[in-house]
């Protein structure tokens, strides 16, 4: 009872963070206290009613970049998710369906994918396609895809060998029909939990890349690349990179709850008797 | 041989992943709308037979001989065929219900798929509230009460002996000319085992289907199919009308299990009154 309670009090908790930043993206898609590239607000200038978080040090107003950020980590942590996600769910399905050898192959390269370090695997993408949040996107979705898929793998074996995948076949469904009907439904609220939890993730390796140069280029307002900037003068104006911290962790941490308060959700067998 | 000739099952023979006999070889047949029991002890090869026979052996397992339903050989049919038979000339009764029921689904939607694929094979497109309907009138075949509220209920949610009547209206959802019960009581307390066997002979008379009934258990066979085969080490070592068997048992098996029958006295009375006592 009580960990159902704990349960519930992190869902709300993680819709609380999550809710606040999807809110500060929404502000930002319709209005922005400056523009921008609007530098005329001053180097480095402390918190003021005109600029509520001071300005960075070309003089940009910092609290119109941080919601800016928002968009570009929601955006890295869902588009991630769908890319990850779909891929991640179409490869699992496939192994859990497929003869012996190729779902050891199919395994094997899942390992190594998953030993590879995503920030490598983004230097590849990057290479190849050029340093923007697109590509970083790109390369953080495959990463997780193959994550995503060894745990589809597992979820629908296990769901593969119930009497009811038996008896639904006894009654004539097809495979398509059962990996609708059952296989999904069955393994959706393990995979929904993950792909929360990956949410975060994601949004922690964009503005990792971004940190590093390898995000969206300049303008690019990522929070890591708000962090990265902040670096040089986080003594004279420690609000720089204070503020995007709060913002990630805000984001991050708030998916984390928002997961852990997921698990009991879809599972009807954890509600009450009828 | 008759027009439509039942089923018929000759030197069926199942082997494991590496290459040991499992079952057989074994033969037996009933025509349509009669009843035939399988007894035997617990690992004797009795579901595996029933697995053959609908297509659904374990992963590795495999099979010879020759299954014929209704004229059409099943042993080595394509999965297309075999799909078309399952549920619509064949369906399976297990003997747990609750892993047989997805966890997560609501009865009423367990059964509107199959209920939806039968009437789709017989060219015919139900609105959501005739798909509805159907579910509730076949909910309340089975006598299951309230079939409004069962229809929304998942499988946790209701009672042992309703669940299995929600699975039997699943297995007859397709209405299949063959039913095969697979110990279908066995995990039920005595009283609902009555029940089921009850309801279980009543629409089985009703749809004049044909029965291939499943059971460790004598008495429970006694009261519900006239004639019984009985496997030990997957061969067929008893065959015969019931009440034969139990006053004659040719075999040492047969009399152990004539023996341990422990309401033998019930079952010998049932199998000489006739079925309905
Ligand atoms: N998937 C399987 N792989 C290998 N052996 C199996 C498998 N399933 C059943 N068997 C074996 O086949 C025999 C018959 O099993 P089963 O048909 O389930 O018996 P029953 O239903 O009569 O209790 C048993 O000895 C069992 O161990
Ligand atoms: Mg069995």
């Amino acid at each position: 009872m009580t960990r159902r309670r704990d349960r519930s009090a992190a869902l709300i908790a993680g819709l609380i963070c999550v809710g606040l930043i999807i809110a500060i993206a929404l502000v930002s898609l319709l209005y922005q206290p400056y523009d921008p590239s609007d530098t005329s607000g001053g180097r480095l200038v402390a918190p003021s009613l005109a600029h509520w978080a001071g300005t960075d040090q070309l003089g940009r107003d910092l609290l119109t970049r941080l919601m800016m950020g928002a968009q570009i980590a929601l955006v890295a942590g869902g588009g991630s998710v769908v890319i990850g996600g779909v891929l991640g769910i179409v490869l699992g399905l496939g192994a859990a369906f497929a003869t012996r050898w190729l779902d050891d192959t199919l395994s094997a390269v899942l390992d190594i994918l998953i030993a590879f370090p995503t920030l490598l695997l983004a230097m590849l993408v990057i290479a190849a396609q050029g340093a923007s949040l697109g590509s970083a996107v790109l390369a953080i979705g495959l990463a997780m895809s193959a994550i995503v898929a060894r745990l589809v793998r597992i979820l629908a074996k296990r769901v593969l060998a119930q009497d009811y995948i038996t008896a639904a076949r006894t009654s004539g469904s097809s495979w398509p029909s059962i990996i609708g009907h059952h296989i999904l439904p069955n393994i959706w609220p393990t995979v929904l939990v993950s792909l929360a939890i990956q949410f975060g993730a994601a949004v922690l390796a964009e503005a990792s890349l971004s940190y590093l140069g390898l995000g969206a280029p300049p303008p690019n307002p990522s929070w890591g690349s708000l962090l990265q900037q902040a670096q040089a003068t986080v003594y004279t104006a420690p609000l720089g990179a204070i503020a995007p911290g709060i913002l990630l962790v805000l984001l991050v941490v708030g998916m984390n709850l928002l997961a852990d308060g997921l698990r009991d959700v879809g599972d009807p067998t954890q509600r009450r008797r009828a | 041989m008759s027009e439509n000739p039942g089923l018929i099952v000759r030197d069926l023979e199942i082997f494991s992943a590496d290459g040991q006999t499992l079952v057989g070889p074994v033969s037996f047949d009933f025509n349509p709308g009669q009843r035939l029991g399988l007894i035997g002890e617990s690992g004797s090869g009795k579901s595996l037979a029933a697995l053959a026979i609908i297509g659904l052996l374990p992963d590795g397992l495999s099979s010879r001989g020759s299954i014929e339903l209704g004229g059409r050989q099943l042993v080595g049919a394509p999965e297309r065929i075999m799909n078309t038979v399952r549920g619509t000339d064949v369906a399976v009764v297990f003997q747990e219900p609750l892993t047989a029921l997805d966890p997560l689904m609501r009865i009423g939607k367990q059964l509107a798929e199959p209920l939806r694929r039968r009437a789709a094979a017989d060219g015919e497109r139900l609105t959501r509230q005739q798909l509805r309907l159907l579910v509730r009138e076949r909910l309340a075949d089975v006598r299951l009460p309230d079939p409004d509220a069962i229809a929304l209920a998942f499988p946790h949610q209701i009672s042992g002996g309703q669940r299995q009547r929600a699975a039997l209206a699943i297995a007859l959802s397709g209405r299949p000319s063959l039913l095969i019960a697979d110990e279908p009581t066995t995990a039920l307390d005595v009283t609902v085992q009555s029940e089921i066997l009850d309801l279980l002979d009543r629409l089985v008379d009703e749809r004049g289907m044909s029965l291939l009934f499943i059971s460790h258990d004598l008495a429970v066979v006694a009261r519900i199919a006239p004639r019984v085969v009985v496997l030990q080490k997957g061969l067929v070592v008893e065959e015969g009308m019931l009440a034969d068997v139990l006053a004659n048992p040719r075999h040492a098996y047969t009399h152990e299990l004539v023996d341990s029958a422990r309401s033998l006295d019930n079952a010998l009375d049932d199998a000489l009154n006739g079925r309905d006592a």
